[in-house]
């Protein structure tokens, strides 16, 4: 009910708000407010999750965290929104939120018929499957006729529906909005199976089950999941703020700056560096930031392997397609000149 | 404002010859009245003719055509309008409006049933069933009804076995944390037949009673209406199942993979979410019940009495009736707000009509035509139980003098 009420509140901003994206730029308006209004997720381990001191930590944050080292040269010039599945696109389509890093995945329809654009890949996820060891399940094509806990309203939902009609096989939905509730309903042997992103069943095992060896993930991994930061059409500029933050990240591994040596290494000779850190060319200029809006980036928040390793590592998270091209995995940044 | 009423006032006042002026009240109240409306309007419009410009800028999508797209997501519960993965969002819809009506239905019949017994308990002359009672309905309508809810789930989860060590309090009935499974008749032609005869034995039931009290007026002598209608309605089924060759296989539940098959079945959500909603309900209309009877003039009783019928059937025949009145109008409101409370299933996943919309919002994008469909749905089942009620009080207030 409370979605409902803030589905139809959103909706009832998208009514009352008059068009600002003909008025002021995404930029503008971000600037003037003073800081970047970012919807991450309500709690899940390693992507979005307020600590024990109320700090919210992970990579969909590292990203807010990154865009707002980028517009401002000042990481914590951001402010969180927490978001359910169900509220996240309207909460962006409204303008409730500038950017959402919400372990979103990234489809044709969300792309195109919602009126958001993909700003690029932070995660390549998969859907799997968990169950208790006990059972005995040793693969997915093992589960005809099993009962499963899903999240609604997520692309989870229907790859589920999909794999189990591909594979003639009948299952027992049980839908419950709350992950929490969803978790209790699985613990509580109300269901076999619970199914989410790979990542997420990685992140639910290691800090929820009373017990992480009780429980198996399935070796099926049966969706593709890229996930990655989002914005609303109507505004490019802020597009291509995000996405080259995003790509930022990325090039940063790979030209071997982290926030610890990117100070020192400022100086290099070598003509990437020299270009990343703002010391030539007019990339920022051309954004509309700093210069030195890539050199704030990994100064205040890290490159990717930093993210990585500080927030998904600690729970059993291997960097597997998630690596670089260089060392065999996906992480591919356009060069940045 | 003022201009408006000036003018009209010329214009009337050289008809009728009454001079109308702002400080006719009539006027000022009509000005007033139009001005209101007007407003109404334009808010409207603009809330309107700025959404669809909005959505238009930001290229979203809108309008009723997803409703034919292929859905694929599945549902838990599909007992009444059969559905797949593969059917379009609009069946969905339906799916999840007829989850709701069951559980609506149920609840109203249930809740009805245990708040007047609760409610005729709380006037009870013993001291024990009065007070539990009242400590009955005090606690249960005090807590809110989304903490029931997950207090009912998490019984039903938590406490019951998987089904491996299933529970089976009587022979082919099993309790589990997957739900109730309970044998039932395997269904054959004959059963067909039963219902038909059983439809008819309830006209006949009826046309006895009606012949009857004509009887009881007439020579002021009673026949047997109890024992007359229940063998109208169970002698017919049962000589049809005779008949019929006494069928009497049954679909007896059986453990097979994960869960039981076969057999009839009763979800753990759709559990926790009627008996949440029939105990909570319950107490209001318990309450209702009580101020009803106690709205009867307390000598209705004694001349009950003085004309030597017993409590039970004075309670039945002269004071429930009168309390009816009094009863009716309020108990609408529950029945209603038994309906729109059902909406709160999504937290414990039962799939009704919020729950499937909520779904088809996020996999379509179409939040305000989704929102539009669960509003207007709820207004129209709820306007019917109005209108359904409204007529049954009409009826039972025409005995007023």
């Amino acid at each position: 009910m409370r979605t409902i009420m803030l589905a139809a509140a959103a909706s009832l901003a998208l009514a009352a708000a008059p068009d600002r994206a003909a008025a002021q730029t995404m930029l503008a308006a971000v600037k003037a407010k003073g800081y970047v209004q970012c919807g991450v997720n309500t709690g899940l381990a390693g992507f979005s999750q307020p600590d024990s001191r109320g700090q919210w930590k992970g990579i969909d944050v590292d990203l807010c965290r990154a865009v707002a080292a980028a517009v401002f040269g000042d990481a914590s010039k951001v402010r969180f929104t927490p978001l359910t599945a169900q509220q996240r696109f309207t909460a962006l389509q409204s303008g409730e939120v500038d950017v959402l890093s919400r372990n979103t995945t990234w489809t044709a329809t969300r792309d195109s018929s919602l009126g958001l654009n993909f700003a690029g890949v932070i995660y390549y996820d998969g859907q799997g499957f968990m169950v208790p060891r006990k059972l005995g399940v040793k693969s997915a094509k093992q589960l005809n006729g099993a009962t499963v806990c899903v999240q609604p309203g997520t692309t989870t939902e229907l790859n589920l529906a999909d794999y189990f009609r591909a594979n003639g096989m009948t299952f027992k939905p049980v839908v419950i909005e709350k992950l929490e509730e969803v978790l209790n309903a699985y613990f509580a042997g109300r269901c076999d199976v619970y199914t989410t992103d790979v990542s997420g069943l990685v992140a639910v095992r290691a800090s929820r089950a009373p017990n992480p060896a009780d429980h198996v993930i399935l070796p099926e991994v049966i969706s593709k999941e890229p996930l990655g930061p989002v914005v609303r059409h109507g505004d490019d500029q802020w597009f291509d703020i995000v996405k080259w933050t995003l790509f930022a990240l990325l090039e940063a591994e790979e030209l071997g700056l982290s926030s610890k040596t990117i100070e020192q290494n400022a100086s290099s000779a070598n003509p990437s560096i020299q270009r990343f850190v703002g010391a030539t060319g007019d990339i920022g200029k051309m954004l509309g930031l700093d210069n030195r809006w890539a050199f704030n980036v990994v100064r205040l928040v890290g490159n990717y392997g930093e993210i990585f390793d500080a927030n998904l590592k600690p729970l059993g998270f291997d960097r597997g397609i998630n690596n670089l091209w260089t060392n065999g995995g996906l992480m591919y940044a356009p060069p940045i000149r | 404002m003022r201009r408006r009423s000036g003018s009209a006032g010329v214009g009337g006042g050289a008809a009728s010859r009454v001079r109308l002026s702002t400080g006719d009240p009539r006027l000022r109240a009509l000005a007033y009245q139009a001005a209101a409306l007007a407003a109404v309007i334009f808010v409207g419009w603009y809330l309107i003719s700025n959404t669809l410009a909005n959505l238009e800028a930001r290229r979203i999508a809108s309008g009723l055509g997803f409703l034919g797209r292929e859905a694929g997501f599945a549902i838990g519960e599909t007992s009444l309008v059969p559905y797949s993965a593969a059917d379009t969002y609009l069946r969905a819809i339906v799916v999840g409006l007829a989850n709701t009506f069951r559980v609506a239905l149920i609840g109203i019949v249930a809740a009805t049933v245990l708040g007047t017994l609760v409610g005729l308990a709380r006037l009870s002359r013993n001291w024990l069933v009065a007070k539990l009672a009242a400590g009955y309905v005090e606690f249960v309508r005090n807590v809110p009804l989304l903490v029931q809810l997950f207090f009912w789930y998490a019984v039903i989860t938590e406490n019951l076995p998987v089904p491996r060590e299933a529970v089976e309090p009587l022979p082919g009935v099993f309790l589990v944390n997957r739900g109730i499974f309970f044998p039932v008749p395997a269904w054959s032609a004959v059963h067909g037949w039963m219902l038909a005869a059983f439809a008819g034995g309830v006209f006949a039931a009826v046309a006895y009673a009606w012949w009857a009290r004509r009887r009881q007026a007439r020579t002021g002598r009673r026949p047997p209406v109890l024992a007359g209608a229940a063998a109208l309605l169970l002698l017919p089924p049962a000589i049809v199942w005779l008949a019929g060759g006494a069928p009497a296989r049954l679909s007896v539940p059986e453990l097979a993979g994960f869960n039981f098959a076969g057999g009839a079945h009763l979800s753990p959500e759709f559990a926790a979410l009627a008996a949440g909603l029939i105990v909570y309900t319950a107490s209001f209309i318990a309450e209702i019940v009580r101020a009803g009877v106690l709205s009867v003039h307390h000598g209705q009783f004694e001349a009950a009495s003085a004309l030597g019928l017993r409590r039970g059937l004075a309670l039945r025949l002269v004071v429930l009736p009168q309390a009816l009145r009094a009863i009716v109008p309020p108990i609408t409101s529950q029945y209603l707000n038994l309906t729109k409370n059902s909406s709160l299933a999504v937290a414990i996943g039962y799939p009704d009509l919020v729950s499937i919309a909520n779904t088809t919002i996020n996999q379509t994008g179409q939040a305000i035509e989704g929102i539009a469909i669960i509003m207007a749905v709820y207004l129209t089942i709820s306007l019917a139980i109005s209108a359904l009620m409204n007529w049954y009080n009409a009826r039972i207030a025409l005995t007023e003098r």
